[in-house]
């Protein structure tokens, strides 16, 4: 759900590890296709899901710069990681989709829009920062005169299941950007994992409808306690900060700055960290014909602006060195962005950082242009 | 207008490329209703002279009567374009160049004397002007069915020159090698193949040949930090694309580095 539909006050409840079980099949029944974590390609990836056991139940993920490993916990948790490398961009924003389909015949081309039934979403496990990235998707995607209504016509549709972190990983730094790690808005329901249950802030009348099929306990404050240790051991454990002060201005005023080049040297233009960012919305629409030429499909597909042909232009490219490339992602990822569309376009859950296969770290970028800013 | 005369050529090579073409079944119908094949001697006894107004070349340059043969149908063909890694960069046989091929006969051969062969494998590009470069060992149907269909609608052809990994992106797959630490050329490699081996948990190969401004350095510099020694990340490199230029030299470089620490 959005976040105007969610109501003021959340109430709380206690829900047991046997009932939250039972929250599959009240999905289901509801019609809802479930996503959500689950292990597969060695991480922990956001897929369709039909019980608990799908979940990662025991496992963790250890994160730095370059790097993801799936360790064992040595315990029962389902939510005990952080967040991996799919985002929910995959489900609202498809990778590959086709807009429009034309067909030549003998009284002219028809066009079709391709019939599509637009499916409807449970996302299970959603994180803090996830939240903050879907608010700034809604905003690029449905917060402006044009509206696409394929991502809209999901999103809306969409259920929201929130988890408080309660650890961090060492690439985690959404104190930094003010996105979390507690989930504040936007969000039908939150838990908060505890040893033997959950404790669920209900926030709106789709969320009722799905706690009211579920049998739940009063949360007693001793409940209430643990679910804020928990929450807490997530903030205690970052590490990672990136100083946001006057970020637009400190790197707007330093586009010759000699660490562009430096960062060059290091980035290989692979687009990973386009691809892993839960808010990067870069796409291309390309027309395909059949051998014939008589049947066309207008496809739009992700793009990055790490694509070296990305920036190609009435005979030319923009951005024709990775130096140009890679500072034209961040500055508009950290300062831009600002300008236009009135938030910072990062979210700090550390996935460029984890996903570069070269280990680069945009904090540690920002913090070398701030120390020695011209 | 008649259809464009399609001809296909071979070179040195395994034929996996024209294969591809054959193997295009759901379309092979549609390219012989387009165009009229007058040499193809993978699908047909029946050969025709040129002109050609399309002319699909396959494998690379390693004897001097290829050197010869390749001028003349550069001359038989208005459009000229070379498919696979072999003709586009010299192949997995120019892993020879550089070496003693005098030596590799002797070994190789019970009476060298009666072959003739020369020095390097090369591609097509260092013999004749190429119109266009199909990569890929083998080459993509379905990328050669675009370029055979933008020539018939006179537009550009469709073959991104982009990363594996956005194509690994796309499709879901996690990398392989932040997630296992698994040796994978995607970042400098160019798309094409639609990231077939890091989704079966395998890092690329490079069979497409470098990406456009591959960071060669940086991707081997990461690796050696990471505790790879230079002969493995040289010989990741060392491959069907070997001789194209950007792999060729870091290969070279590390290897050079090798050499100096010893």
């Amino acid at each position: 759900m959005s976040e105007e539909s969610q109501t003021e006050i959340a109430r709380s409840c206690f829900l047991s590890t046997e009932q939250f079980a039972k929250l599959f099949e009240v999905l289901h029944a509801l019609d809802y296709e479930v996503i959500g974590p689950t292990i597969d390609q060695a991480a922990i990836v956001y897929d369709r899901l039909t019980s608990v056991d799908d979940l990662p139940r025991g496992w963790t993920d250890i994160q730095e710069p370059g790097k993801y490993r799936l360790e064992k916990r040595g315990d029962d948790a389902l939510f005990g990681y952080v967040v991996g490398p799919h985002s929910w961009k995959q489900k609202l924003f498809p990778p590959v989709s086709t807009l429009s389909v034309a067909d030549r015949t003998d009284a002219g081309w028809q066009f079709t829009e391709p019939e599509q039934e637009l499916p409807k979403f449970a996302f299970l496990g959603v994180r803090a920062c996830e939240l903050a990235a879907l608010k700034i998707q809604d905003r690029v995607f449905i917060g402006g005169p044009y509206v696409d209504p394929s991502y809209q016509g999901r999103r809306n549709k969409a259920l929201i299941i929130a988890v408080n972190c309660t650890q961090a990983a060492s690439t985690c730094f959404c104190t930094s950007m003010n996105t979390g790690p507690r989930c504040k808005a936007g969000y039908d329901l939150a838990l908060t994992e505890l040893a033997d249950g959950f404790v669920v802030e209900v926030a709106t009348p789709e969320g009722e409808i799905v706690i009211n099929a579920l049998e739940t306990q009063i949360a007693t404050d001793e409940n209430q306690r643990q679910a804020e240790a928990a929450r807490q051991q997530a903030v205690d454990q970052i590490t990672k900060t990136l100083d946001t002060t006057d970020i637009r201005d400190l790197l707007m005023s330093n586009l010759e700055h000699p660490q562009w080049n430096d960062v060059a040297e290091r980035c290989l233009s692979c687009t990973n960290c386009t691809m892993v960012c839960p808010t990067c919305f870069c796409s291309s629409v390309e027309e395909v014909s059949d051998l014939t030429g008589d049947h066309v499909e207008r496809e739009r597909k992700w793009d990055s602006c790490f694509n070296v042909d990305f920036s190609y232009m009435n005979g030319g490219l923009v951005r024709n060195s990775i130096r140009n490339r890679y500072r034209q992602w961040m500055t508009h990822k950290l300062a831009t962005w600002i300008d236009q569309f009135g938030t910072s376009g990062c979210v700090g859950c550390g996935r460029c950082i984890t996903w570069c296969p070269v280990g680069i770290d945009l904090t540690r970028e920002v913090a070398a242009i701030r120390e020695t800013q011209t | 207008m008649g259809k464009p005369k399609l001809g296909v050529f071979k070179f040195a090579s395994c034929d996996g490329c024209q294969l591809s073409l054959l193997d295009a079944e759901d379309q092979l119908l549609a390219v012989a209703d387009a165009v009229e094949i007058r040499h193809f001697p993978e699908a047909s006894s029946r050969m025709e002279a040129g002109p050609y107004d399309i002319a699909l070349v396959e494998g690379s340059i390693t004897t001097p009567h290829d050197a010869e043969r390749i001028q003349q149908i550069r001359r038989d063909a208005k459009f000229l374009m070379t498919i696979g890694a072999c003709a586009t960069s010299g192949g997995i046989q120019a892993l020879r160049n550089g070496a003693d091929t005098a030596e590799f006969m002797r070994a190789v051969y019970a009476s060298p004397e009666y072959i003739q062969v020369l020095d390097k494998s090369t591609p097509i590009a260092e013999h004749v002007k190429v119109d266009f470069e199909l990569r890929g060992c083998p080459i993509n149907q379905y990328q050669l069915i675009e370029v055979i269909q933008s020539l018939l609608a006179g537009r550009n052809p469709r073959t991104p020159r982009h990363s594996v990994c956005l194509d690994c992106k796309r499709r879901g797959t996690v990398c392989v090698t932040v997630a296992q630490g698994t040796p994978c050329l995607g970042p400098v490699t160019q798309s094409g193949c639609n990231a077939i081996c890091p989704s079966y948990h395998r890092g690329c190969y490079g069979c497409y040949g470098p990406a456009a401004q591959p960071n060669l350095v940086s991707l081997s510099t990461h690796a050696l930090n990471e505790g790879a020694s230079a002969a493995e990340v040289s010989h990741n490199l060392r491959n069907f694309n070997v001789y194209a230029p950007a792999f060729r030299n870091e290969s070279q470089r590390l290897t050079d580095q090798i050499k100096e620490q010893n």
